[in-house]
């Protein structure tokens, strides 16, 4: 134990623990579910990705170089532009399939290291792994949630709604407003789970990051004061990184003559792609 | 009044011709032949080679929106955003008086869109069109979907249109028709457009 009261756990600790699994594969095969593969591959690959990244971690904490943080900063944001693409039902045709996610989560991972990190935390120096991997990653995974949500409803919105929307552009109107009823629905949908999870913090559940905290000794209202910061932080990044998404979105649906390009989408692809 | 110089649409070659002020011009072919795509790229909806003119400017020397507040295609199956009809509508006077020419009551623009029959819609799409006074009406199976009474009243509102100098060019499958309306026509066959006589 050390002086905050943080306990180590042991790899016995962590088999007890998925002693557990084993429960879930029991019942799938009880109840012939056919999931006890999918559970094992599903709960192997959790241990073993979070493992090397506590590896990563390590070494990189051990590092505090700035190109060392960026680096792997920028393979965060690669890997979940990729992410935001895989989940769409109608990608857009060629690079802006994958460039227009990822430049949105570039731009708000940037933001919140400068502004999260650099400004309000304040570490010395102000690239400190610590501080600025963690916040970095629960920024880009609240806001590729929302690009994901926002861009996929965004997409099929458009397709399905196509006559609406084209009745409105043969009449004179101009791309955005002949799409504002479905990218206002497309933002909306964006940013759903940040607000509804605002909402419930606290009450209905205790956040990870503040949990972690606890856990390791900080004080609880201290923890709070973290959990506030990046809340604040994952709603402005989600809110903007769906802002940004869907009106680049728009925009690449419609061209410079304000006409509606449902040709610059691909056929639907499977959405279930990991 | 409505110049096309070299339009190249997908699927067919070039095409030339002009139209004059307060001409009705018919277009003729079989299912997917083109008619569709040729209106529609008359309307700048769909990119499309060469070059339209109206009154002598080009459409793209001016915006898509400001081409088409001029340029109006009305589609066969018409969309609809709104609720009711009159969500569809710009302030402005007459929209009654236009949408009883049609056959159709007033009460009938407040009720709800999914309410109105095929043939209704379609009416109070061709209303919709034609409210604004647009120069040029694109009207793609005007009364595809009309019964022979509101038919005739649909006829009798393009000719309204005609008589006060608009363009109107529709695509229709009625000999009888194009014969009552057009004063020439365009036959797409083969990917060719030919224009002549009815």
């Amino acid at each position: 134990m050390s002086q905050t009261g943080y306990i180590a756990l042991s790899y016995w600790d962590m088999a007890m623990a998925a002693s557990l699994i084993l429960i879930n594969g029991a019942l799938s095969v009880a109840f012939r579910l056919g999931l006890e593969r999918t559970l094992f591959i599903a709960a192997a690959r959790m241990t073993v990705q979070l493992m090397a990244v506590g590896f990563v971690l390590k070494f990189i904490f051990s590092q505090t170089s700035a190109l060392w943080t960026l680096g792997l900063g920028l393979c965060m944001v690669l890997f979940a532009g990729r992410e935001a693409m895989a989940r769409q039902t109608r990608r857009y045709k060629g690079w802006w399939a994958y460039g227009l996610g990822t430049g949105t989560l570039l731009f708000v991972g940037l933001l919140a290291i400068l502004f999260g990190v650099g400004v309000i935390i304040g570490p010395e120096p102000w690239y400190t792994p610590r501080f600025v991997l963690p916040i970095l990653g629960m920024a880009l995974g609240n806001t590729l949630n929302g690009i994901s949500l926002g861009l996929e409803t965004l997409t099929t919105t458009a397709f399905r709604e196509r006559a609406a929307i084209e009745a409105r552009i043969a009449l004179g109107a101009t791309h955005f407003e002949a799409m504002s009823a479905v990218t206002r629905q497309a933002l909306k949908t964006g940013m759903m789970p940040i607000v509804n999870s605002m909402a419930a913090t606290g009450i209905v559940a205790l956040p990870g990051m503040m949990t972690g905290q606890i856990l390791a000794g900080v004080d609880p209202v201290e923890a709070t004061k973290y959990q506030v910061l990046i809340t604040f932080l994952i709603a402005g990044g989600t809110a903007l990184g769906a802002f940004l998404a869907v009106f680049g979105g728009t925009r690449l649906l419609t061209d410079e003559r304000h006409r509606l390009r449902l040709d610059r989408l691909e056929k639907p692809a499977n959405t279930n792609s990991q | 009044m409505l110049r096309i110089d070299s339009l190249q649409v997908y699927g067919l070659a070039p095409v030339s011709f002009e139209v004059a002020k307060g001409e009705c011009v018919a277009v003729q072919g079989p299912s997917g032949s083109g008619k569709t795509v040729l209106l529609r790229a008359l309307a700048d909806l769909d990119p499309a080679k060469g070059q339209i003119f109206l009154d002598g400017t080009e459409r793209n020397s001016m915006s898509g929106p400001a081409w088409r507040k001029q340029v109006r295609y009305a589609a066969a199956e018409p969309g609809w955003w709104g609720e009711t009809p009159r969500e569809h509508f710009a302030q402005g006077a007459g929209l009654d008086k236009l949408v009883n020419q049609l056959g159709l009551k007033s009460t009938q623009l407040d009720q709800s869109v999914t309410q109105l029959s095929t043939g209704e819609r379609q009416r109070m799409a061709l209303v919709r069109a034609v409210f604004d006074r647009p120069s040029v009406l694109l009207l793609d199976e005007p009364t595809g979907a009309l019964d022979a009474k509101a038919t005739r009243q649909a006829e009798r509102l393009i000719r309204r249109q005609l008589k006060a100098g608009h363009v109107v060019i529709f695509v229709s499958h009625d000999p009888e028709q194009v014969k009552r309306l057009a004063d020439r026509k365009l036959t797409i066959r083969g990917g060719k457009v030919r224009v002549g006589r009815v």
